[in-house]
């Protein structure tokens, strides 16, 4: 793999709080058009992992090397949604012009241009007709999507997704990770996500980082599904594909 | 106009009062919803006692109340924020001790210097006659930056209240906005202590948050409601303790109490009715 074409290079990272360490010995790069999925149990790091790419947490050791004119403003965040979040008062398109805010000045105020950015996105996913809902009302899947046109308004080159997933029924599981691979396959956007739902993401996956309070592998999906680290594979039932699942 | 609020307006001492309680309602109740949805009312609470505190301490000395007071306000606001922010379990108890704490060290500064006196009342409770010319104008100055401050970076404060971690990730400085909140909500509460009292100023910055809440949208609407809701039930306490002689803290306090059960029947009659069409419709 040619290094100097990687968008992010990790070396002997590690991370932690408090000077624990949670995560270490890091070493992997990723590139333009890669959707890297990154798994492993509870706890064993890829919250921790995530935030150190996206800068909000110092490494204790090792860098974040960032490449190919990549800036962390283009790089997009669907973080897991927190209590205080699902029953905020804020409508639809009050969230997803908050995106837009890294790209204001310093004392901020939303031009037409982003305006019209933020329509774009919601136009994209299927929430236009939700833009004067208000965020607590919506489902969860709804939610998932604001938050996702969001991420989309500040960034178009990179996405980091938190558990998108999480607390969705299957069905509304499967139309996001169909959104996720059209983003990346359709739009050339580099997806990083970290996920419990295995067998989904690894349908589409392009490299698995396998976490373990450390790196236990880091490659191409059909290596690591050859590999004796795909463990758990094993545990997790089959991803259902949409079309059994759907309804009628 | 009734001729008791003409007579109202020839008292000096009520017009401070009414000045600065508008200026310290529509302060309070912006900030408010920030830190309602932050869940960081419990500050609040902590700020006004030790305002408490530093105020007796301050009155004590023969000092000037409002020029002690802030800075100590403003100090113990970033410790309340670090402790809250630190995810600490004991968090809630750290405030509760702080507050209680500053509360006694007031107390018995005023027992041992000038002796339990009406001061220790007015202190907990409010007192309308408190304001001095010179308080007026450093108020009326103080809640114009906290508005200005406000109003500038409204869309920032939205960023941080609704996602810290987003915010955070997009290159906005969390950490600043928090403490810009904290700072201003310090301003806030030791402005409106004298009127409102120690005990009851933290009610001028939940209450219209959560009246606005019941019933409003988007961020936008629920902060422009609580403003207004909270001016509202100001001069309507502050007219009516005055017209029947009731202490102006508590009053304005219940007139918030009714708006919110107000705002609450008017939501529960809404998705009362929401829920009936949709039976019918189905």
């Amino acid at each position: 793999m040619d290094v100097d074409s990687s968008l992010i290079r990790c070396e002997d990272l590690s991370f932690g709080y408090d000077g624990r360490r949670v995560i270490r010995n890091l070493n992997f790069s990723i590139n333009k058009g890669d959707y890297l999925a990154i798994v492993g149990e509870n706890g064993s790091g890829k919250t921790t992992l995530l935030k150190g790419l996206l800068n909000l947490i110092k490494p204790l050791s090792g860098h974040v090397i960032i490449g190919q004119g990549l800036e962390y403003k283009n790089i997009g965040y669907l973080p897991q949604q927190t209590q205080v979040q699902r029953g905020f008062p804020a409508n639809v398109k009050e969230v997803v012009l908050s995106g837009r805010l890294n790209r204001t000045a310093f004392i901020p105020r939303y031009s037409k241009q982003d305006r019209q950015a933020a329509k774009k996105q919601m136009e994209r996913m299927s929430i236009l007709d939700l833009s004067q809902t208000s965020y607590r009302d919506l489902s969860g899947g709804q939610q998932q999507r604001v938050l996702l046109a969001r991420a989309l308004c500040a960034a178009d080159r990179m996405m980091v997704m938190d558990e998108p997933a999480s607390g969705l029924d299957p069905l509304v599981s499967h139309e996001l990770y169909s959104l996720i691979r059209e983003l990346n396959q359709k739009d050339q956007m580099t997806i990083i996500i970290v996920s419990h739902d295995i067998h989904c993401v690894l349908k589409d996956a392009s490299h698995v980082l396998h976490l373990k309070g450390e790196q236990i592998f880091y490659g191409k999906r059909e290596d690591y599904i050859n590999s004796e680290h795909s463990y758990l594979l094993d545990g997790h039932t089959e991803c259902i594909a949409p079309k059994d699942c759907r309804r009628g | 106009m009734p001729s008791f609020i003409v007579d109202f307006f020839k008292y000096d001492f009520l017009v401070r009062a009414l000045l600065v309680g508008l200026m310290v309602s529509l302060s309070a109740s912006l900030l408010g919803v920030s830190l309602v949805l932050k869940r960081y009312s419990m500050i609040g609470d902590g700020l006004s006692h030790v305002g408490f505190g530093s105020l007796a301490i301050a009155t004590a000395l023969g000092a000037s109340p409002l020029i002690i007071t802030i800075p100590v306000v403003i100090l113990a606001a970033f410790l309340l924020l670090r402790i809250s922010e630190s995810g600490n379990i004991r968090g809630d108890a750290a405030i509760a001790m702080i507050s209680t704490g500053s509360m006694a060290i007031g107390v018995l500064f005023i027992s041992v210097t000038t002796g339990v006196n009406t001061d220790i009342f007015n202190y907990m409770f409010g007192s309308i006659l408190s304001m001095s010319e010179g308080d007026l104008v450093l108020s009326l100055i103080l809640s114009a930056i906290v508005l200005i401050l406000y109003s500038l970076f409204y869309h920032k404060i939205f960023a941080v209240t609704f996602d810290e971690n987003f915010a955070r990730a997009t290159g906005v400085n969390a950490g600043a906005y928090n403490s810009l909140l904290a700072v201003l909500s310090a301003i806030t509460i030791v402005l409106g202590m004298r009127v409102m009292g120690a005990l009851l100023i933290s009610s001028l910055i939940i209450f219209p948050a959560l009246t606005a809440m019941r019933l409003m949208k988007s961020f936008r609407s629920v902060a422009i409601t609580a403003a207004v809701v909270s001016c509202l039930c100001f001069l309507t306490g502050l007219f009516s303790s005055y017209a029947l002689a009731l202490p102006t803290g508590a009053t304005i306090v219940c007139v918030n109490i009714l708006a919110f059960l107000l705002f609450s029947a008017v939501a529960a009659l809404k998705s009362n009715l929401a829920g009936r069409s949709f039976k019918e419709q189905s």
